[in-house]
């Protein structure tokens, strides 16, 4: 290769060997220790989720630490708390304008199955307008749940057959 | 207020059974708080001669309490707050007596008074005597007229704050008030077709359509009446429950994709 910048070809000093691996492998170890979650912050699970990002739990030793506020920069939705009605409709739309692969967790009783909300103005389970991927109980659930739900989320992604997906031919383009 | 109203009541002593208190709404109580409010009520009797016969003590438990005809709310309440020092509007809620009942709706105004008396010299006497005790209560209600389409003045125009609680009862009871600035519902949104607050609609609600039409389509979701399970809480000690004393929801969820199941494979 004959170029004058050095420093972007391949320099055996610098590099040392060569690492040779499955792609499927190192997609997913990219995707599973960087999920960037969407904060869905309804009600009181909300807060329980800001404590799983506090220093004590600290989400951030799972590479989760870098809550989005924006749909297109995340793609873990963790839906914390009770969907209203009212509110349904604007968590599917935050969700469709979350970029592939996503993910959702379904945090709480109230997101998982309405809770103790049984009533004209309560969604019974986020599930019925988003594809969750893993539910957590409790009311609200305590932050090391939420570890143990983003453990999960990690498996599951470790499990996907990335590479095919990239080259499907819907995902061309 | 409690000395003054605790002598009245020894001076008078009368006795009222509380099934016959609680049966007639309209009569006046034997409490503390029908001395106050009595002497509210002749105060706006003088004041209001035209709505005499229609100002009335309430019977109350706590705060005195009166009823006043919807025609002159505004003028009445105005007059309490500018001349009787109920100065706050604390909460505006109503009451749905259900269907059958007339007046229907009631509309219920809680004043508090939060400024001290303005000085007598100043004002005048009477009007320094009728000022409220700063943080004293007064319950003040209405019947709407009108049964099916229930109306009442709005009041926002003397409390700014009555903005937010109008539409609130507008949302919930469906009350309409008339020449209130943003007659918006404020919890369920825009186009939903029930007032839920009222005594037919159900807790658990009707079938009916998301608020948004592309994402009710694209997920095949609508509104489903919610899963009761026996009540929002169960207390009694069935067959699924585990503790006596630990109240629980049975569990009896069920939704579109999962059939209610017939009375009879329930246990308990």
């Amino acid at each position: 290769m004959v170029t004058a910048n050095k420093e972007a070809t391949y320099n055996s000093a610098i590099e040392g060997d060569i690492v040779v691996t499955r792609l499927d492998a190192v997609i997913n170890w990219i995707r599973a220790n960087s999920i960037w979650p969407m904060p869905m912050g309804l009600a009181c699970c909300g807060i329980e989720l800001m404590a799983a990002g506090g220093a004590r739990f600290d989400i951030s030793r799972f590479g989760a630490e870098v809550m989005r506020f924006s749909p297109r920069q995340s793609d873990c939705m963790i839906v914390a708390g009770t969907v209203t009605y009212k509110m349904a409709p604007h968590i599917r739309r935050i969700y469709d304008q979350m970029s592939s692969p996503k993910w959702v967790i379904a945090m709480g009783a109230c997101a998982s199955s309405g809770g103790m909300y049984r009533s004209y103005a309560t969604m019974q389970g986020v599930d019925r307008i988003l594809p969750v991927d893993v539910y957590i109980s409790g009311c609200p659930p305590r932050p090391e749940a939420v570890l143990d739900a983003l453990v999960k989320i990690q498996d599951k992604i470790r499990r996907e057959p990335s590479g095919r997906a990239l080259f499907k031919e819907e995902n061309k383009g | 207020m409690t000395a003054a109203s605790t002598a009245a009541s020894t001076a008078a002593p009368t006795v009222v059974s509380v099934a016959a208190s609680t049966a007639v709404l309209t009569a006046a109580p034997v409490s503390i708080s029908a001395a106050t409010a009595g002497g509210i009520v002749a105060a706006l009797r003088e004041k209001f001669p035209q709505d005499a016969d229609k100002i009335t003590p309430r019977a109350s438990a706590d705060h005195p309490a009166i009823n006043i005809p919807a025609t002159a709310a505004v003028a009445i309440l105005t007059h309490l707050r500018d001349a009787h020092g109920y100065d706050m509007l604390a909460d505006l809620t109503a009451i749905d007596w259900a269907e059958g009942a007339s007046p229907r709706f009631t509309v219920v105004w809680h004043l508090l008074s939060v400024a001290s008396a303005p000085d007598a010299s100043a004002s005048g006497t009477s009007a320094s005597d009728a000022h409220a005790k700063p943080g004293s209560y007064l319950r003040v209600a209405a019947g709407c007229a009108n049964d099916a389409e229930p109306e009442m003045p709005s009041v926002a125009a003397i409390w700014p704050g009555a903005n937010w609680h109008e539409r609130e009862t507008y949302d919930m009871f469906g009350i309409t008030f008339t020449g209130h600035p943003d007659p918006r519902r404020i919890l369920m949104w825009d186009g939903y077709p029930h007032h839920p607050l009222r005594k037919e609609f159900p807790l658990a609600g009707v079938e009916g359509e998301l608020p948004d039409p592309e994402v009710a389509a694209e997920t095949k979701t609508k509104l489903i009446a919610a899963p009761m399970a026996g009540g929002p809480f169960v207390a009694s000690s069935g067959g699924l429950n585990i503790g006596e004393n630990e109240p629980r929801a049975k569990d009896e969820s069920w939704n579109e994709n999962a059939e209610k199941p017939k009375a009879e494979g329930l246990k308990g």
